[in-house]
């Protein structure tokens, strides 16, 4: 854009003003990216119209009783997501769950001094390197490695503790646990990312204070530092669950296509992401219909936690920051 | 260690740790179980690459990269097809969201930085960071499949697209805004209009900056599967089968090859679908290790 020549030197020296042409020019340029910033607001308006329009004959025909039904049979006309919410909703906590432990000890080690500075990057940059994995891989990883290695475990645990509603079934193969293992791997390097972000905006005086008044290193970070990061790491945690939620190829190849809502994690579920990969290219326009209003249910899941989550992230490092 | 007071002026031999201390025992504790954990963090990524070497590179051969997909019992067999297509489609991808990109950065960073539209700009491009890939594939499905009346790579590339935008315009703002402040002076000051100084001064500069984002979009995307479901769909021959290079037609590509094959009951299917993980997995972070050089020269001076 704007190519006019160089011209120099036309009045003896390099500097000179703007030539009428090169105002114009960059009134052009200026008014373009003016223009194309226009049109990412308009062009994600356009994303939730067009997914909400393609949804709206579907939330004509089954309302609000498609959020709460649990139903799936396209043949009888029957759509309901209560099983894909629930399993969404679970698998991402149990991800979480896990994720969020792993992430926030690896972000303790990482910034408390655990490592010297030249083997605390190479291990961040493992950790990083878990993100550069494409999600597809970690499926065929899950199905032909974590699956076969959880197995008898599972149905060890099934054997002995059924009783017990988490191992209330037997892993017959793809299942809830498997599912929500390789998507806490996934969800990992954000929630670790963050969370040391936040550990390393805590302010250096604050720590030296505890050390001075004599506490231990884990006194200093389990009593002054994490607390003091506690909501930029909820923050993180907020965000990681808006990864989960919403990742799909992962989950479709390992969470068993199975509309149940159950606690056990070795059943098979299913999650809104998975179903629509599952179901859409093979559906017919009726179900095609059930599935775009899915999307937007999930669309509206994942958009409120993450702004609520990047709004606590934003706010509670201005509020560290304006402490430092 | 950051608990260490350094060369300082009392006796260090002085301080004794006694394991009969509850502090001790907790702090050494502690310190176990951290190690413990931060080494289990690093069995998936290294159980991952041992898989992908060990059956993935049993089966790479030059026939992997130039024959097309085999059918159910046939043995042997490729994915060239596949690579081109993902190649394909990820360059249709690039030539939307890299230009684009690049000029909204400039106006976020630069002409309109404080402006209402850049900030309502920013909410919405943070908003598509975290948007679901597979929603990126119904959205693309809605407005390209459904209009064009067919699966196509330029479809897939919109998805794409959509994915690769907020990083690249993201890193370009931040990359833009890093450029001291007496370089557009400078520029300004011996005449050039804003947009002289935008594309001959700050650009230049900024450009290491935007092309680690860049390279990131692009690794990310070439791994990508969801919004390639039902855009792209997937192929069994090459893109120029009929003599004419047919983008309007379902394309394949390595993610959705990957994803296909990884259920299937065939030995020489799921062969396929581990060398061809290993081949996506490498080209991912050839693009994502070219991305951080990048990064590293320009924090470097």
């Amino acid at each position: 854009m704007a190519g006019e020549p160089a011209k120099t030197g036309n009045h003896g020296g390099i500097a000179r003003a703007p030539a009428a042409g090169e105002r114009i020019a960059d009134r052009l340029f200026r008014g373009g990216t003016r223009v194309l910033t226009w049109l990412v607001v308009l062009l994600s308006a356009y994303i939730v119209w067009e997914i909400g329009g393609s949804a709206l004959p579907a939330i004509r025909e089954y309302g609000l009783g498609f959020l709460i039904g649990t139903e799936w049979d396209p043949n009888a006309g029957k759509f309901g997501v209560l099983p894909q919410i629930w399993g969404t909703v679970y698998s991402s906590f149990l991800a979480l769950l896990m994720a969020g432990t792993v992430g926030l000890v690896i972000a303790i080690f990482l910034t408390q001094g655990f490592l010297p500075a030249k083997l605390e990057t190479a291990f961040r940059s493992i950790v990083e390197l878990l993100a550069a994995v494409p999600s597809v891989v970690y499926g065929l990883w899950g199905i032909h490695v974590v699956i076969p290695l959880l197995r008898p475990a599972a149905d060890w645990l099934h054997a002995e503790l059924g009783w017990v509603p988490f191992f209330g079934t037997t892993l017959s193969g793809p299942g809830m646990f498997p599912a929500a293992l390789v998507l806490a791997i996934m969800v990992l390097p954000t929630v670790a990312a963050i969370s040391q972000d936040a550990l390393r905006a805590v302010p250096h005086k604050m720590r030296e204070a505890v050390y001075g008044m004599g506490a231990t290193r884990w006194q200093a970070i389990l009593k002054v530092i994490v607390p003091a990061a506690s909501s930029s790491i909820f923050g993180a945690m907020v965000l990681g669950l808006g990864r989960a939620l919403g990742e799909t190829m992962a989950l479709a190849m390992l969470v068993g296509n199975s509309n149940q809502i159950t606690l056990s994690l070795f059943s098979p579920a299913n999650t809104l992401a998975a179903s629509l990969a599952l179901n859409f290219p093979e559906a017919g326009v009726v179900e095609a219909g059930a599935l775009m209003y899915a999307a937007l249910v999930l669309l509206a899941i994942t958009l409120i936690v993450n702004v609520i989550g990047a709004s606590i992230v934003a706010r509670s490092t201005r509020r560290l920051e304006g402490q430092a | 260690m950051s608990v260490a007071p350094g060369p300082s002026a009392f006796d260090r031999a002085a301080i004794t740790r006694s394991w009969r201390r509850r502090h001790t025992l907790t702090s050494s504790l502690l310190t176990v179980f951290t190690w413990l954990v931060a080494l289990l963090a690093c069995v998936p990524l290294f159980s991952v690459l041992y898989m992908l070497v060990v059956k993935g590179g049993a089966r790479l051969s030059l026939a992997v990269f130039t024959e097309l997909p085999p059918v159910a019992f046939e043995p042997g067999g490729g994915f060239g097809n596949a690579i081109v297509g993902t190649g394909v489609m990820v360059g249709i991808a690039a030539l939307l969201a890299v230009p684009a990109g690049i000029l909204i950065a400039v106006y976020l960073a630069e002409f309109g930085r404080a402006s209402r539209i850049a900030r309502i700009a920013r909410f919405c491009i943070k908003t598509l960071t975290g948007m679901p890939s597979i929603l990126a594939g119904v959205f693309a499905y809605a407005a390209v499949v459904l209009v064009t009346g067919g699966y196509s790579a330029p479809a897939g590339g919109v998805a794409l697209a959509l994915l690769m935008l907020p990083t690249v315009v993201l890193t370009a703002e931040e990359s833009l805004r890093m450029v001291p402040q007496p370089m557009r002076e400078a520029a300004y000051g011996i005449g050039c209009t804003p947009t002289q100084a935008v594309l001959r001064v700050v650009l230049p500069t900024a450009a290491p900056g935007a092309l680690t984002g860049i390279m990131l979009a692009v690794a990310r995307a070439s791994g990508e599967t969801a919004p390639l479901l039902f855009t792209a769909l997937f192929s069994d021959y090459w893109i120029n089968q009929l003599g004419t290079i047919e983008l309007m037609e379902p394309t394949a590509s390595l993610a959705v090859l990957i994803y296909n094959y990884s259920g299937m009951p065939f030995e020489n299917q799921i062969e396929l679908a581990w060398a061809a993980s290993l081949v996506l997995v490498i080209l991912v972070m050839l693009a994502n290790g070219a991305g951080r050089l990048l990064g590293r020269n320009r924090t470097g001076h």
